[in-house]
């Protein structure tokens, strides 16, 4: 073939107007045209439920995601997780087709659990759906009945389910949903009066960070308090490599998990992904019912550690005291190359919280805040925190906005920096400052998912990310002069 | 909490009868919920006296987004207290109305609308099951009485049938029951005797027969229910009595529908239709001798 034969454009587009229009994209009219828009969406912020369901699933013991639906649906999620976590994401779907579409599901249900069931062997499936199903109107309540009823499982095998739209809501509402039906299946006439685990049930929420979950679970340790986390994801995607394939490693115990409604505390530091299962709990789980926002940076940490430490009746351990005293040491040695910069920053609910607790505490500014799925709480909460603080004066809180709008932002009115996740490497290329990669999902670096970002070990883990990188930027970009041993 | 779907042939009279017997019960002094299970949304224009209430539906396609909606914005009261929502969806031949009622009855699960103090809530369906959507308000812990509304014409009765076969799936997995066939007459030959044979068969009742008036049409010009605009007028007592009977009423079936044979054979026992003369089927006026 030759060269002429190869591509042609079909239209072909003059140099000098792609160039006016690559230079108008970034122009204060066309950030006005862009935010008033309304029927279209680019590049949004979110996944959608069945995602998040699926990352629930995963978190507990033996148990095998179900999706209701297409095929291709559950190749996405399975996808996203395998980039993310560079691991594999066994889950199964009942292949939905033109047919199931026309004359409802209940057969691809039916057909799929019995050959989950026979094949896989798993201990639990969870079962949430994708959008066709949903618009069609299946009915799970009478389809798993009745496949309880013809014997394709036993009658006590555990089928939470979830209905989980995509065209609706988040991955984090997904979580959340999936998150309650497999509790509410699991603890179903476990509640025993008088009976106390003596426990902790801890939700860490839709949080794609295996090192955040081990984070968790070492903090308990050190203080010395029994926990159950609900759901715990950190062995079913960081499993070791050791030769051996394990289709379900990891995972929160079942047994646990259905003893949990008799727990001594239940703690949720995810209150925007665990919403309705938070309210659930709060009728129906024994014990103490605490709702507190993701432990980013010192301030958020030390409150959860007191916090632990009072409904525990332990003292917080000289170890965690210590640590505390080192993360305010990495605070004040690192502070000037993180003061007064200003952050774009876009994500979940409980993360963004998260963000801009921690850059406030650093005296930096979280001056672009985006939610793509976000509700006018959570704009007041941001809101609350910016009040509170000197350096949250000037920032702005976008709602339901995307990274289309985020990148006329950026290009009107500059940051120093985008924290997000890797579908903002475009809009940040575009205006040459760096991406912070603490979100979901992060697709092209590599073990950030292990890096811890919560407690002290976390505010000291992004405070090196961020400030080397400007010191970085400083050692590429200055004058022979200027490139210093010291910095 | 009872709940009670109605459902019936399209035109059959639904929307009138479901709102004159809630009129009826709320004038008993019971607390009722309407939720209009129909694009058309003209399931509570006689308990508001309004000529459509904003829809959930409307107010979704508004907002663009069902997250920013309030209860109070689609739930209006009427007469006696009753509380109204209309789900509403998409114009005829667009888009998914099905989808439209799941969406309307989870949104008024998520924000509250089922109080505690509510003694009734009625879904007034569209015509037949005709998709999952429309299935929504007899799914599990929603409602488990249905009455199916129908008359003496031989389509409605078609369509009762149908609808008791659709009962019978969801009755096989769960709680919904058949509780009552209500005729809503239309003056044809033999009607009470043809309903109530039909009720039998189906094993369930003809809880009420319901004669024509025309004060009905009187009362629906001014967008009001019989028991309203003229509460001593005999129709509005039809109402009443039919209000009192679901109140009262403990009779909920797993309903037995008739294959199409026998529901033919009932109707030429009854002379709606005549016996079968296989000579003459598929042979044109002219081409006949």
């Amino acid at each position: 073939m030759t060269a002429e034969a190869a591509v042609k454009y079909v239209t072909e587009i003059p140099e000098e107007e792609v160039s006016r229009v690559s230079e108008w994209i970034n122009s204060e009219e066309y950030k006005e045209k862009n935010f008033a828009r309304q029927a279209l969406v680019i590049n949004p912020a979110h996944a959608c439920q069945p995602l998040g369901a699926e990352l629930a699933a995963h978190g507990f013991e033996g148990t095998l995601p179900f999706v209701h639906g297409s095929q291709g649906c559950a190749s996405y999620y399975r996808s996203t997780f395998n980039r993310h976590f560079r691991e594999p994401a066994p889950a199964v779907s009942d292949s939905m087709t033109e047919d199931g579409a026309v004359f409802g599901g209940q057969n691809n249900l039916h057909e799929g659990l019995e050959n989950a069931y026979t094949i896989y062997k798993p201990k639990m499936m969870a079962i949430f759906t994708s959008c066709m199903p949903e618009v069609i109107g299946d009915d799970l309540t009478a389809f798993i009945k009745n496949a309880r009823n013809k014997g394709i499982v036993p009658q006590d095998y555990p089928l939470p389910y979830a209905n989980t739209p995509s065209f609706n809501g988040s991955h984090v509402h997904g979580y959340d949903a999936m998150l309650l039906s497999i509790l509410q299946t699991l603890t179903e006439g476990k509640k025993i009066e008088g009976r106390c685990t003596g426990k902790l049930n801890l939700i860490a929420g839709f949080d794609a960070n295996t090192g955040n979950y081990r984070e968790y679970k070492r903090i308990l340790k050190e203080i010395g308090i029994p926990y159950t986390l609900l759901a715990d994801i950190s062995e079913s995607f960081d499993s070791p490599l050791d030769g051996t394939y394990r289709a379900y490693p990891g995972g929160t115990p079942l047994e646990d998990a259905a003893d949990s409604i008799n727990g001594k505390v239940t703690l949720t530091v995810a209150p925007y992904a665990s919403a309705k299962t938070f309210n659930w709990i709060k009728d129906n789980f024994s014990g103490k019912h605490i709702s507190m926002p993701t432990p980013f940076g010192v301030e958020k940490t030390d409150q959860l550690l007191m916090t632990l430490a009072k409904e525990f009746g332990k003292p917080i351990p000289e170890s965690l005291k210590a640590e505390r005293g080192r993360a305010v040491d990495a605070m004040t040695d690192a502070h000037q190359y993180i003061h007064g910069k200003k952050f774009a920053l876009y994500g979940d609910p409980d993360y963004l919280i998260g963000y801009v607790t921690f850059l406030l505490e650093m005296g930096a500014r979280p001056y672009h805040i985006l939610c793509s799925k976000g509700t006018k709480k959570l704009e007041k909460e941001l809101q609350a925190l910016l009040d509170g603080s000197p350096y949250g004066a000037g920032c702005k809180i976008y709602i339901n906005k995307d990274l289309w709008h985020m990148r006329s932002l950026l290009m009107t009115d500059p940051v120093d920096a985008v924290i997000g996740d890797t579908h903002g490497k475009f809009m940040a290329r575009d205006a040459k400052v760096p991406l912070f990669r603490f979100g979901f999902p992060i697709f092209d670096r590599v073990n950030l998912h292990r890096m811890p970002l919560i407690g002290y070990q976390g505010a000291i883990n992004m405070l090196t990310t961020i400030c080397n990188k400007f010191i970085d930027i400083r050692d590429e970009t200055c004058d022979d002069r200027n490139f210093e041993m010291m910095r | 909490m009872r709940q009670i779907a109605i459902y019936g042939k399209g035109g059959i009279g639904k929307s009138t009868t479901t709102q004159n017997t809630v009129a009826g019960l709320a004038s008993i002094g019971k607390k009722v919920m309407i939720v209009g299970c129909d694009p058309k949304a003209d399931s509570t224009r006689l308990i508001l006296h309004a000529k459509a209430q904003s829809t959930v539906m409307d107010l979704v396609r508004e907002l663009g987004t069902v997250e920013d909606l309030e209860l109070e914005d689609v739930m209006k009261v009427g007469y006696g207290d009753v509380k109204c929502v209309e789900s509403g969806g998409p114009e005829p031949g667009v888009g998914c109305a099905g989808r439209g009622v799941i969406t309307a009855i989870n949104f008024l699960e998520e924000n509250g609308a089922y109080t505690p103090d509510l003694d009734f809530v009625f879904y007034d369906v569209l015509g037949d099951v005709v998709c999952g959507g429309f299935a929504m308000p007899i799914r599990e812990g929603k409602a488990e009485e249905i009455y199916i509304v129908c008359s003496g014409e031989m389509m409605a009765m078609y369509a009762a049938n149908n609808i008791a076969k659709g009962i019978l799936k969801y009755a096989s997995s769960g709680k919904v029951r058949l509780a009552g066939l209500i005729c809503n007459a239309r003056k044809t030959d033999k009607e009470y005797e043809l309903i109530d044979a039909l009720a039998k068969k189906l094993g369930t009742q003809m809880i009420h027969f319901v004669p024509r008036d025309n004060q009905v049409q009187r009362a629906e010009l001014r967008r009001m229910t019989v028991i309203e605009y003229s509460p001593e007028h005999p129709q509005a007592n039809e109402y009443r009595t039919l209000a009192q009977k679901i109140a009262d009423n403990k009779m909920l079936v797993v309903p037995t529908p008739l294959e199409m044979e026998e529901l033919e054979d009932l109707l030429m026992e009854f002379g709606i239709m005549e016996a079968e003369d296989e000579s003459i089927v598929g042979v044109a006026e002219a081409a006949a001798v």
